[in-house]
């Protein structure tokens, strides 16, 4: 079946971006990879990413800047692109194409894994309910997130998305339960700092031993970032569903992806779409995204935390927007929060967990959850609508039904969604604090609580900590 | 067959050499795994191919091989409850068979062969009678809720020569034989069906019956009709998927398909789960019993999504056809679009707006034209109806792009979500100054044999709402107290419609239905509300004492009220307005 023959050719057509058009030889494979052997002795992976009878297209990871292509040399690998996988890989930092770049060993692989795996049958899916307590009261309390999920970060420039993944990160657990977990960290064309951030944090953590890291620096090659997520995917897929971990991937900074992917696209004279990202962007998205879950019948599952900065703080930029109608939910942060020196700047308005409603409840966190999530959100919408109506008519011409709001929504942020860095609160701790502000409201408004939840949490018939 | 070669491979598009003779749709094995793929354009001796499995690994050179026929539907028992993607194969088997991974080149079949049923023949047929198309040769029970009839498919007739008689047969054992034109033709319980081509009935119906969905903005305000379509746009996280699964859940309907089309696993996964565990309402079945399952998700080879919608339709056709109220789902209908653009990109067509191809709006009207109220070929005599409802995910939540622009064409009713009420939790997010219904005329007459005042009822909130959002900018302005009382009260009643009426929690174990009984007496309530209120005030009562007034409290809270009871409470409610708000008249 599989040729030993390998396939070789000594003269590029003419390069382009990142791409090298070369003649066709028999038996060149879709997407199989390509290394590109240089003058200087120095080898690039590549990819064949069109292929006919007259030539093929292969796309150069590392670029093809001093590629000459009158002398480099060609050869077709014959297979798609793989990465050796091994449970060795905990602890260690690998490149964006999975080379260590830690100094440490060369890994001695378990197996080959292609960095596009097939899909998930949806039908083998098991819908992910299991609650991550992450000790943060805006994710815990109104975004809960579920093991198996992805739900990414929506950040802005200089916004403190990096400190609330790092908390996340360590403090992150699954009550009750002693399992074997791992992080599997991708740093896509992110500073030096930013990455090593990460990794000093996951080591101070003291679990640098379950993490493994893929780091793709804004000096490393772009086309390179094509790969990255792939790769880390592909390594996290290996420890979930071969060795039963529960993995956590955070990815930063996917709008870098993005990027990559739009100059890839402009290199091969595609018709753009929106703003110039190519019209398959949602698409290709996927593939990265839909890795996350559960599988019936394993043990293990996938978590995703991506991070990407939305290009002016704009939700509706194509990076944001398609990734909100892939993943499922986001968690938004807000400027006028981060200004107001709320830590962390959660515009819980915006933000979403599309998976909140399986994961919380009785046996789960707590049966007023639910209702709890429903009315903080409630009121917090009236109060800052309040806000901006006072704004223009002042504060002395609203009632007193009306200020009651308006003080909500300053307590809200003060007290709920603002938290210490390393504080974490349990999702009762959560909850009460969320029962101690609705208690401020007259009791007749919280209509989106059972009587009996408001008789058995209400700080009134607790006879305790009530602020009225 | 005709047998050609590989020339070029570009992502889901292959061209083949050496194709003569082959035709437009039609399948080919593309590649020694033998891939599926389906000829969309032909240039001389090429044929240009969309493949619906990854193409990794196709060589220039490899065969490429003609089926002879187009891409077909199998219609027959063993369907139901099942899942399927974009090619019929079903998913929960080779799930089992193969493991949680979809690994390209399976070929499975989408009913199976080894089933027996349980067939039960037409005690009105005899043997010599003259039979043609749609006629009902027999019933198999596939699932407690689903009476599968057995159809003669569409262009055959001739004299029936024999019929079996009740037994457990598989859906390859005949079943009847008809001779026409002095050749015999045996028929079984499986029929074909290219999925891109309309099944044919008797003749059209008006459709003037509204499709019962237990919500109460889309029964009450913009109702569809049964046989009718429908849109349903909005930005990500508007509330699209979870109507879309709702109404899949509670519509009364015989049968519903849910097509997943580019979009998540684990909506999926939650779907399938979700249908098993939930009971229909009037059965106390599981809701699977009477759904099918086409999941092509957004991770899935994209040409499949646009053989998603198609295979949906079809066994929505076919059921319809049964004489039975079918709703299909398809979540989204801007994958499917992508999909064609990602294609028709690759084929270098000159591209349209926004990238689109320009038969963008044609192959949409082709979907939905599926739908619609018909009577049904065959005997005996029934009426069927197929509705189409379509989720749209306009990029950027921006109406204007094509998708939307080219659905709102051909649809009758539109469910326009808005981001901006789902992020304040409204939800169903319907906007109620987008949204409309062309319903709304033609299926009166059905609701006013039961409810009267359906019509003046919803007329009137809508005016309401409409009313409140015009002085929501006066209010703006210079704030709420210079507004006069009646006008106030009409932003508490806005309100009340709103929030006590509108909001329906989709996963609230006694709202997430609502029975139409339930909905006009819930707005009934509200309205009554209203009508006593603005009396009051007119005789000098204050607004702060109606404000004040518990019963409004109990109309909060019509929502948790089950419906077998809300009649006594309906009653105890209009009772409590008329004599509190008589008394702060007195009172006064
Ligand atoms: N009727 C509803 N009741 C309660 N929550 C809802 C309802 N509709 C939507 N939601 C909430 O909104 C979220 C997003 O809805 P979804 O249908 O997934 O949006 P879309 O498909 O438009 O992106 C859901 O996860 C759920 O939390
Ligand atoms: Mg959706």
């Amino acid at each position: 079946m599989s040729e030993l023959y390998v396939k070789e050719v000594r003269r590029a057509l003419s390069a382009r971006g990142s791409l090298l058009f070369v003649e066709t030889v028999p038996g060149i494979k879709y997407n199989e990879v390509v290394e590109i052997t240089l003058e200087t002795g120095e080898v690039r992976l590549g990819q064949v990413i069109d292929v006919s009878k007259d030539f093929a297209v292969l796309q150069v990871f590392g670029g093809v800047s001093e590629v000459n292509i009158k002398k480099a040399k060609i050869r077709f690998k014959g297979e798609t692109l793989k990465i050796p996988v091994s449970l060795d890989m905990l602890g260690r930092i690998f490149d964006g194409l999975g080379r260590p770049i830690d100094r440490g060993p060369p890994i001695v692989p378990e197996d080959w894994l292609d960095i596009n795996s097939a899909p998930i049958n949806p039908a083998s899916r098991e819908p992910p309910t299991e609650f991550i307590e992450t000790g943060i009261s805006a994710i815990d309390g109104l975004l809960s997130v579920v093991r198996g999920q992805k739900l990414p970060i929506f950040s802005g420039a200089g916004l403190p998305h990096n400190r609330i993944a790092a908390q996340i990160v360590r403090q992150a657990r699954v009550r009750g339960k002693e399992e074997r977990f791992a992080v599997v960290f991708a740093a896509i064309g992110v500073t030096y700092e930013e990455a090593y951030f990460f990794i000093e944090n996951l080591k101070q953590a003291g679990n640098i031993e379950n993490v493994v890291a893929f780091i793709n620096t804004a000096a490393s090659p772009v086309i390179e970032r094509i790969a990255v997520p792939r790769v880390a995917l592909t390594a996290a897929e290996f420890l979930a569903w071969k060795h039963g971990m529960h993995v956590l991937v955070v990815m930063t900074d996917m709008t870098n992806y993005c990027e990559a992917l739009r100059e890839l696209s402009a290199a091969r004279e595609e018709v753009p779409g929106r703003r110039g990202y190519p019209g398959y962007m949602y698409t290709d998205l996927a593939t990265i995204y839909e890795r996350a879950g559960r599988i019936k019948g394993m043990k293990g599952s996938i978590t995703q935390m991506p991070i990407l900065t939305m290009p002016n703080d704009d939700i509706t930029h194509p990076i944001p927007d398609l990734t909100g109608y892939i993943t499922e939910g986001q968690i938004v942060l807000s400027r006028d929060l981060d200004r107001r020196g709320i830590y962390p700047p959660v515009d819980v308005l915006l933000s979403l967990s599309r998976l909140m409603k399986d994961g919380v409840g009785p046996g789960k966190t707590r049966e007023d959850h639910y209702q709890v999530f429903m009315q903080l959100i409630a009121a917090y919408t009236e109060g800052q609508y309040l806000r901006e109506l006072s704004a223009i008519i002042g504060v002395e011409s609203l009632s007193e039904h009306d200020k009651k709001y308006l003080e909500f929504a300053d307590l809200f942020e003060r007290k709920f969604i603002n938290q210490g860095e390393y504080e974490r609160r349990t999702i009762e701790e959560t909850l009460d604090i969320g029962w101690d502000l609705l208690a401020t409201l007259p009791e007749e408004d919280l209509k989106l609580i059972s009587v009996e939840n408001i008789k058995k949490y209400h700080p009134k018939y607790r006879g305790k900590g009530s602020t009225s | 067959m005709v047998v050609g070669k590989i020339k070029r491979v570009s992502g889901p598009l292959v061209v083949a050499e050496g194709m003569r003779g082959s035709m437009v749709y039609e399948v080919v094995y593309v590649g020694e795994e033998r891939l599926i793929g389906e000829i969309i354009g032909l240039q001389g001796e090429d044929a240009f191919i969309q493949v619906y499995e990854d193409t990794s690994g196709l060589r220039v050179g490899e065969p490429v091989e003609g089926s002879g026929s187009l891409l077909s539907a199998e219609l027959g028992p063993g369907i139901v409850g099942k899942v399927y993607d974009g090619l019929q194969r079903p998913l929960s088997v080779i799930g089992e068979l193969i493991g949680p991974f979809v690994k390209r080149g399976v070929k499975l079949p989408a009913l199976p062969r080894d089933v027996k049923w349980p067939f039960t023949r037409n005690r009105d047929l005899k043997v010599g009678d003259k039979v043609g198309p749609g006629d009902v040769l027999g019933v198999v029970k596939e699932t407690p809720l689903i009476d599968h009839l057995i159809m003669i498919p569409p262009g055959m007739h001739g004299e029936l020569k024999e019929l079996v008689n009740d037994g457990d047969y598989t859906i390859e054992d005949t079943i009847a034989v008809i001779e026409s034109e002095g050749r015999k033709i045996e028929l079984t319980m499986l029929q074909k069906w290219p999925v891109r081509k309309p099944r044919p009935y008797t003749r059209r119906l008006e459709p003037t019956e509204p499709l019962i969905t237990g919500q109460r903005v889309i029964d009450m305000m913009f109702p569809i009709a049964r046989g009718g379509k429908a849109a349903v746009p909005g930005g990500f996280g508007s509330g699209k998927t979870v109507l879309l699964q709702t109404l899949t859940k509670w519509a009364r309907t015989r049968l519903n398909i849910y097509v997943g089309c580019g979009e998540r696993g684990n909506e999926m996964a939650d779907a399938l789960h979700s249908f098993l565990k939930l009971k229909d309402p009037a059965s106390g079945r599981p809701l699977a019993e009477k759904a099918v399952f086409v999941a092509n998700t957004s991770n899935m080879p994209v040409a499949a999504r646009e053989t998603s919608v198609f295979l949906g339709v079809t066994i929505g056709e076919y059921f319809r056809d049964m004489g039975y109220d079918v709703l299909m789902v398809a979540d989204s209908t801007s994958r499917w679009a992508e999909a064609m653009r990602e294609i028709s990109a690759r084929l270098e067509e000159m591209p349209g707006e926004e990238g689109f191809p320009a038969y963008l709006g044609s192959r949409l009207a082709e979907f939905y034209e599926r739908s619609g109220r018909v009577d049904c070929l065959g005997r005996p005599k029934r009426a069927g109806s197929l509705t189409i409802i379509g989720a749209v995910s306009p990029p950027g939540a921006d109406f204007s792009e094509p998708v939307t622009q080219n659905t709102l064409r051909y649809i009758g009713t539109l469910i326009a979500l808005d981001v901006s009420l789902a992020n304040r939790r409204h939800f169903p997010a319907v906007s109620w100054l987008l949204s409309y219904s062309r319903y709304v005329e033609t299926i009166e007459r059905s609701w006013r044999k039961k409810f009267p005042q359906w019509r003046e009822l919803r007329d009137r909130a809508l005016s309401i709402l409409q009313r409140e959002s015009e002085l929501m900018e006066i209010v703006r302005l210079v704030g709420p107290d210079a507004l006069p009382e009646a006008d106030k009260l009409l932003l508490d009643v806005a309100k009340m419609i709103r929030e006590d009426f509108l909001q329906q929690n989709a996963f609230h174990p006694i709202d997430s239905y609502c029975p139409p009984e339930k909905t006009v007496l819930m707005l009934d309530v509200i309205m009554k509300f209203y009508d006593h209120s603005s009396k009051a005030l007119l005789s000098g009562v204050p607004l702060d004492k109606i404000r004040a007034l518990p019963v409004k409290v109990k109309i909060a809270r019509m929502k948790e009220v089950p419906p077998e009871e809300f009649g006594k409470v309906y009653n105890g409610l209009i009772n409590e307005i008329k004599s509190s708000i008589e008394s702060l008249v007195k009172g006064g």
